[in-house]
């Protein structure tokens, strides 16, 4: 976002200040990154449940006859295997095979599809699929209208029941429905950013309030981009502008179970990848963690194999679950196996790292993973 | 927010307490509000020559690390290795929680530092 220009703030604005949260720009809106402490907000949610203000990101709906197949076009999953209900991650890529963005994609009727985007894209994913919008599929970008919260958590089911009645039960893993609140119509996705089971709930603007209100009185804590950053790097989750960018393919990100090579019709890009798996994988994604006290990694840092540089680290928190540095990172792939050990440069010194498998948090979802 | 008025201070937030030519330094209660869950600190060795304004030692809460500089120039004498095992004490209780310990030089550079009022008074508290 230029300099000078201003933030934008979402229907929650109001009640982030009234809970004393600490503001700041994120994407080009004014954002809580933390209430009362990141720690205290991550384990939250990792315990019990917390609630995230999502209202920055983006909601497109299409529809059309020809919707599915022109989506199909334009996103590496395959929009084809969906049932009416369902969702899944999927990725929209330039002709190079680079990122755009990664989103999830649902079908919520028989030519109907509902897209979330991360917020710093809405612009740039609008602009490229009206710039290949076809006759027969209607696009409309509905951000604006609407208010978005992510409840997650052990306990987040049982707090979308009090909320929402008895009489309401959550979709499954990655399904959708919607329900009643009040005189809107909340639609509710089983999905979420954290690691742990939940719900993320989408609502008409003016009824965000109250729902926030409703979820904090049924016991979700307010939590904070902070601790969202922590538990989707705790999780493994990539995040669009580190992990994933115009440069980079979903193949070096590890997201092939997102990439349908083989579908029918093909999509954009799909050129790109299938040349770049024939040819093998320079780089590759990986998570890694830092071994004993060492300091927290923090993206821009460098990895070293002996004296040669073959990483960069992309994200880096302390994992408030595993009590140490944690981090992702684009490796050589000749480093890039779990178990590798590598030296991180940080301030001058060399700390030691071991390349992990994901996710690196292996309990809530991946509970035994 | 608590400004101890035996105390000098930095306009980079870190406090002093004098004592002979010796310099005794930790961070403000201001900055560890700022700076949030500490979770790691790395401090100098002793016997280092440090001049004032020069960053010394590191300290990262969650979601960044920033730097502590030196307020006055002269050598470590002594550092509290206790803290980077529990650096969570620089939250709970900051002006107990000293990093080291500076041997001043040039014991006239204290002049360039702030007392409680001026501290209070830059920092809105």
């Amino acid at each position: 976002m230029a300099e000078g220009e201003r933030t934008l703030k979402t229907p929650l604005h109001a009640a982030h200040v009234a809970l004393g949260a600490r503001m700041a720009p994120f994407a080009g809106w004014e954002m809580p990154i933390q209430y009362t402490g990141i720690l205290e907000e991550h384990r939250a949610v990792r315990q019990a449940t917390g609630v995230f203000d999502i209202s920055h990101m983006g909601e497109f709906f299409f529809s059309g006859a020809g919707a599915a197949a022109w989506l199909n076009g334009l996103l590496t999953n395959d929009i084809s295997r969906l049932s009416p209900g369902e969702g899944h991650y999927t990725l929209l890529l330039n002709e190079r095979g680079g990122v755009i963005d990664d989103l999830i994609a649902y079908r919520i009727g028989a030519d109907e599809y509902f897209l979330v985007v991360n917020a710093s894209k809405i612009d740039e994913d609008a602009a490229w699929m009206r710039g290949h919008l076809q006759a027969g599929v209607s696009f409309e970008d509905r951000s604006e209208g609407i208010a978005a919260v992510a409840l997650q958590g052990p306990r987040a089911i049982a707090v979308f029941s009090e909320v929402f009645g008895a009489g309401a039960t959550a979709p499954e893993r990655f399904h959708i429905a919607s329900f009643d609140f009040g005189d809107a119509r909340a639609i509710i996705a089983r999905t979420g950013y954290t690691g742990e089971d939940g719900v993320e709930i989408f609502v008409p603007s003016a009824a965000g309030a109250a729902l926030w209100d409703r979820l904090l009185a049924a016991g979700a804590k307010p939590a904070g981009l902070g601790a969202r950053d922590t538990l989707r790097l705790e999780s493994c989750y990539p995040l669009n502008g580190h992990e994933l960018g115009p440069e980079r393919t979903p193949l070096e990100a590890g997201l092939r179970f997102a990439v349908a090579l083989e579908k029918i019709g093909g999509f954009l890009g799909a050129e790109v990848l299938r040349s770049q798996a024939a040819a093998g994988l320079k780089e590759r994604l990986v998570a890694f963690s830092v071994e004993g006290a060492g300091a927290p990694p923090r993206a821009g840092y460098s990895l070293f194999s002996g004296q040669d540089r073959v990483g960069e680290v992309t994200s880096g928190t302390f994992s408030p679950s595993l009590a140490r540095g944690i981090g992702m990172a684009y490796v050589a792939a000749a480093s890039a196996s779990p178990g590798t050990r590598l030296e991180m440069e940080v301030r001058g010194r060399r700390v030691p790292v071991v390349i992990a498998r994901k996710p690196l948090y292996k309990g809530g979802l991946y509970e035994g993973s | 927010m608590k400004v101890p008025d035996d105390l000098k201070y930095t306009a980079t937030h870190e406090w002093v307490r004098v004592e002979g030519d010796v310099a005794t330094v930790g961070i403000t209660d201001h900055a560890q509000a700022e700076l949030t869950d500490i979770v790691y600190l790395e401090l100098p060795a002793p016997g280092r020559r440090v001049t004032a304004k020069s960053p010394v030692a590191a300290i990262e809460s969650v979601k960044a690390a920033s730097d502590i500089y030196a307020p006055v120039s002269g050598e470590i004498v002594e550092v509290n290795s206790a803290l980077p095992t529990d650096p969570g004490a620089v939250n709970a209780t900051p002006y107990q929680s000293w990093m080291f310990k500076i041997r001043m030089s040039d014991p006239g550079e204290l002049e360039a530092l702030q007392d409680s009022a001026a501290y209070r008074q830059a920092t809105g508290h």
